[in-house]
């Protein structure tokens, strides 16, 4: 047996069944039911870890979630997981752990020199240290903090696991399923109500695996599984283990971490996921919580050996495991007796209580007596020894009488009384309430539909713990609409006494002390001792949320569980005010931290976001295209032959449309059905222009403006009959563009009758441009009349094109003569090939949407996001022709204001290089005199920047101050490479007059 | 997450839902009967009390339709939701 620590009997852990597992490389054995701490602590493991700021060696200080010192590196390599709870993590064959603030090992440390620089790193280091002289913060000092305070190592590559979201929804949702939990559980399902019971550890009972408890005459577990077996046969109640409530949110909206298998390791299923994150919709919650044991405050207090008494107390009952072989318990409290009798009956000796209380409760008194245990009434320990290890403590008596008085021992148990785990109730938005019998928060005045039971509520005891369960399960599933609300009768326990704290803040200095005794911790996990918080009080960060945040007390991935009543406690005392009157911080989700794997649940990779591809796109795929993303679109971008690189394709792609004719895939156009009475009225209210005059089979270009005066969309909308139009928008706007129309249709005009349907996908639109456009779509569709008079420019007709029903809209993005296919969307890809088959002879190229943007640049065009950015309005966009005089339109009135109208707002111009064969970057900036001293005013931007096989140079378009006022001016775009000088043009480098469009 | 009751489908999840901010402001009727500042005001100025609180949702992934929420912005408590053009509850109407 090479586990020194593990008694010969007792705990819940499965002895026959030995597991191994490896920590800071050393190889050791546990048993199936210990947990990392526990297992570690059999093998008399003391260092797990290194503190963050000094690199004290630092124990297990408790046996839960609380755990503020063992906190370790899970796994390696793309499933490691850095800052894990030891206490929390269920020991499995194979694990591999290792210390996290540590190098080599948390055992030997190379860090722990930074324990010498320990005067420059007291409250509010970075504020102060750390802040001259200048560059030094990021040479010197900053890698030097961060590689002293590692919090652990990113795991190596992406997540390997898989994470699920559920959906709950429930009458009763009750958190933690310890012995009040249980009870409520139990009390709300017998009612026939929906229950939820969470619990975070591998098994119900929280403290009742603790302890030797009884209950009505049984063994506390037997009960447990009794009541655990009671929900199981309630149909509409589920129990869930591994579960942290890890969240409280509004309108009881809570989120649940179920943790359900390991890594992928050799006990890890395949397929099966690591963790679901549930979402929990409970009519009524139940908080059954428990409490978290306050550590003493005195020197040495972190030493590992030191640690919480019923911790200790709960490592031997549940996992047989002995914290140490002689204990000293120091407390202020009676539950430290319990844990006393507890420990000696497993087999540790305990050799003293130091009660810091003159009278204890007189039963526990006599106990101790029987046992032999030496009771030091009024005294504190004065200081723990030992440094690796604790070795010993010294007493000393509270009123300074007496000599002190050093033991040796190598067990240091602490009981600063109890803390509600009053986490779930303060995220509720509940606000705690100060407790001067408990010495601790407790849950106030509801904010939410919510009840604390048990320990979570202040009752300590068991029999207190169990009726208050029963009750609060009955009364939350009759306000949930089920049963009377009587609480079923609780089962006998013995009574006890209350704990009778006597709260212990100020650390007593020992009697004529020197003041140079050794550090005392707050908070163990961000490396704080009382005199930093005496030190920020004095320094005037009076206010709590100021003290946490310059002292960093309970800022740690703890949130200071065992820290805050202490810290808030000893800035009371600092200040000289009441506890009550300083209050306490807002606990903030999550109680335990929770991998970003599990909030990201499936929708990873593919998942992340909806791909959509037009009916097309598989075309394109085997064509060689290559993809860009518009909004959630996939769309071809370029269509490279060979080895053509981006620039060839799209110059090749460019002139055969100038040349001959291109095809382009235009289905992602967002094209949005609007039928009604009133459309007419109401496209003229949404668009700058106006539309109710429309002929029947005519199309329009409209500009879309918000109410600000803003451009905020364009497309062409074509009048389909009296009382239909049909509306394209660009394609990343299609959805915003119809909650625009649905908004102003609902709450702004609803008498105007109006029905807006979105039918994108339900139309393939192929585009060909080019000179040989016509004779294309005469191939394509004999019937159909193409003369200039029979179907003119901005015109649609309805026509049989390659054998399939199509609206074809003559209209042009490109500057060539342009026609829209618009096919069903199950024909798109047949039709696509005709035009490709019939387009052969015409010398047709397929093309993306960069040559798109070339070509239309050339024409001038704008492209909403492009030449717009939410500050532009068709005023400075040069469109005043589009902007009617004679109606109102939502913008309209925002286009007279004095900003609006000003000359040397930012005006769409375009602009050639002096040095033809250059392309400017868009996005590079202006200036008239880019030689001046700065700052050198920027006068403008350009907003697109294209080579053009065309004209056979780079040319592009600008946003400039006053830009219409300066054709002729040259402006200079100041480039990391050098300057470039380009003169201003007017917008439109291509058939200027639009010859070709009405041809 | 809030639960909002949807007159038209019920009560879900806040997510399917998106606030349009402040209800109950018109657009003025005619527009160019009101100085620069009088629709700048109608533009840009909203509310932002602490407490009872008028706002418009949509349904934005369910029936897409729109509708009024009374709520309460500390507690974040919904005390009435109501038809787009119909008064707040207890205002007149
Ligand atoms: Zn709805």
């Amino acid at each position: 047996m090479s586990q020194p620590f593990r008694g010969a009997s007792g705990g819940r852990i499965e002895r026959a069944r030995q597991l191994s597992f490896t920590f800071d490389g050393r190889r050791y054995q546990g048993h199936a039911g210990d947990t990392l701490a526990s297992a570690l602590m059999a093998n008399g493991v003391r260092i797990i870890a290194r503190s963050q700021k000094y690199h004290r060696p630092r124990g297990i200080l408790s046996a839960g979630a609380e755990e503020p010192n063992a906190v370790v590196q899970l796994g390696t390599g793309a499933g490691a997981e850095p800052n894990v709870r030891a206490t929390e993590i269920e020991l499995r064959d194979g694990l591999v752990a290792g210390s996290v603030n540590a190098w080599p090992s948390a055992a030997y440390d190379v860090g722990a020199v930074a324990g010498l620089l320990s005067p420059l790193l007291v409250a509010g280091f970075y504020y102060k240290t750390f802040m001259a002289p200048g560059g030094f913060w990021q040479s010197v000092y900053e890698p030097l903090i961060r590689r002293m305070a590692g919090l652990g190592r990113a795991p190596s590559g992406p997540d390997p696991d898989i994470y699920d979201h559920m959906h709950a929804h429930v009458d009763v949702l009750v958190a933690g399923g310890g012995p009040a939990g249980l009870a409520a559980a139990g009390a709300a399902a017998r009612t026939g109500a929906r229950v939820m019971l969470a619990d975070e550890q591998t098994e119900l009972g929280g403290s009742l695996l603790g302890g030797p408890r009884l209950i009505a005459g049984q063994p506390a577990p037997d009960w447990v599984a009794a009541m655990a077996g009671e929900l199981a046969g309630c149909a509409e109640a589920r129990i869930l283990t591994r579960a942290t409530v890890f969240g409280y949110y509004d309108h009881n909206w809570l989120g649940v971490l179920e943790r359900r298998a390991d890594r992928l390791g050799p006990s890890g299923t395949p397929g099966r996921s690591r963790e679901r994150l549930w979402h929990v919709r409970a009519k009524q919650v139940v908080l059954a919580t428990g409490a978290h044991e306050r550590p003493l405050i005195f020197p040495g207090n972190d030493r590992p050996g030191v640690m919480l008494a019923g911790a200790a107390a709960t490592y031997a009952h549940r996992y047989g495991v002995l914290a140490g072989r002689r204990a000293v318990i120091a407390t202020n409290n009676d539950s430290a007796y319990g844990a006393a009798l507890d420990l000696a009956a497993a087999g540790i000796q305990v050799l003293a209580i130091v009660d810091a209380r003159w009278e204890a409760a007189l039963k526990a008194h006599d106990t101790i007596q029987a046992l032999g245990i030496e009771r030091f009434a009024g005294a504190v320990i004065q200081g723990a020894l030992g440094r690796r290890s604790v070795r010993g403590v010294r007493i000393v008596k509270l009123d300074g009488r007496g000599d002190a008085k050093e033991i040796a021992c190598d067990l240091v148990l602490m009981s600063g009384g109890w803390s509600p785990a009053i986490h779930l109730f303060s995220q509720s938005g509940g606000r705690p309430a100060f407790d001067p019998g408990l010495g601790a928060f407790v849950p106030g005045v509801s904010h939410q539909a919510e009840r604390s039971a048990g320990a979570a509520g202040g009752t300590m005891t068991l029999a207190g713990a169990l009726g208050e369960g029963y009750a609060a399960g009955a009364k939350a599933a009759a306000d949930a609409g089920f049963g009377d609300g009587r609480a079923p009768e609780a089962p006998h326990v013995d009574a006890e006494a209350g704990l009778g704290v006597a709260p212990l803040w100020p650390v007593p200095e020992p009697a004529g002390g020197s003041g140079q005794r050794g550090k005392a911790f707050v908070d163990f996990q961000a490396d704080v001792t009382d005199a930093d918080v005496r030190l920020a009080a004095r320094e005037g960060f009076e206010a709590i949320e100021h003290m946490k945040r310059y002292t960093a007390a309970g800022l740690g991935t703890d949130q200071g569980k065992t820290g805050n009543v202490n810290a808030i406690a000893l800035l009371s005392a600092a200040l000289a005010k009441p506890i009550a009157a300083i209050g306490t911080t807002t606990f903030r989700p999550p109680y335990t931290p929770v991998a970003y794997g599990a909030m990201a649940g499936r929708n990873v990779g593919a998942l992340l976001d909806p791909a959509r591809v037009t009916p097309i796109h598989d075309w394109h795929a085997s064509e060689g295209a290559v993809f860009e993303d518009v909004g959630q679109w996939k769309r071809p971008w370029y269509f490279p032959q060979g080895h053509e690189d981006m620039a060839g394709a799209v110059r090749r792609e460019c002139l055969a449309v100038r040349n001959a004719v291109g095809v382009l895939d235009a289905s992602t156009l967002g094209k949005i059905d609007i039928q009604g009475p009133d459309a007419g009225r109401f496209l003229d209210r949404v668009y700058t222009n106006l539309f109710s005059n429309l002929s029947l089979g005519r199309c329009r270009y409209g500009l879309m403006l918000k109410e600000d005066g803003m451009v905020m969309d364009d497309g062409v909308t074509t009048r389909l009959g009296p009382d239909h139009f049909l509306m394209t928008t660009t394609t990343g706007n299609a959805a915003r563009v119809l909650d625009w129309l649905e908004e102003w249709l609902q709450t702004e005009w609803p008498e105007l009758e109006v029905y807006c349907t979105s039918v994108t996908e339900q139309w393939a639109t192929i585009t060909i441009a080019g000179p040989k456009a016509r004779d294309l779509l005469h191939d394509l569709a004999p019937d159909l009349a193409l003369g200039k008079a029979d179907f003119p420019f901005l015109a649609m007709r309805e026509a049989t094109v390659a054998g399939v029903p199509a609206r074809v809209f003559r209209v042009s993005f490109t500057g060539e003569m342009s026609y829209e296919i618009n096919v069903p969307a199950s024909h798109g890809r047949g039709v696509w090939e005709s035009v490709m088959a019939a387009g052969a002879a015409h010398g047709i190229a397929p093309f993306g949407t960069e040559t798109m943007h070339v070509l239309r640049a050339e024409k001038g065009f704008i492209v909403v996001g492009h030449e717009t950015d939410g500050t532009v309005t068709p005023l400075d966009l040069g469109m005043d022709w589009i902007v009617s005089k004679r109606k109102d339109f939502i913008g309209r009135r925002s286009l007279a204001r004095a900003d609006i109208i000003r000359p040397d707002r930012k005006q769409l111009v375009g602009l050639l290089p002096l040095d033809g064969q250059a392309v400017l970057p868009e996005g590079a900036q202006l200036v008239l005199e880019p030689r001046r001293a700065p700052p050198v005013p920027m006068i403008g931007h350009v907003t697109s920047s294209y080579w053009s096989a065309t004209l056979g140079r780079g040319f592009a378009l600008a946003l400039v101050a006053g830009g219409r006022t300066r054709a002729g001016t040259v402006v200079y775009a100041p480039l990391e490479s050098g300057i470039v000088a380009a003169t201003i043009t007017l917008p439109g480098f291509y058939d200027p007059d639009g010859h070709r469009l009405h041809d | 997450m809030l639960l909002i009751a949807c007159p038209w489908c019920g009560p879900r999840d806040e997510t399917e839902f998106r606030c349009g901010g402040e209800a109950h402001i018109a657009r003025p009727k005619d527009p160019d009967a009101l100085d620069d500042a009088a629709w700048a005001d109608y533009l840009f100025m909203r509310r932002n009390p602490k407490g009872r609180h008028r706002e418009r949702w949509v349904h934005a992934a369910g029936c897409r339709r729109w509708f009024n929420v009374e709520r309460d912005t500390v507690s974040h408590v919904i005390t009435a939701v109501y038809p787009m053009g119909k008064p707040p509850p207890g205002e007149g109407g």
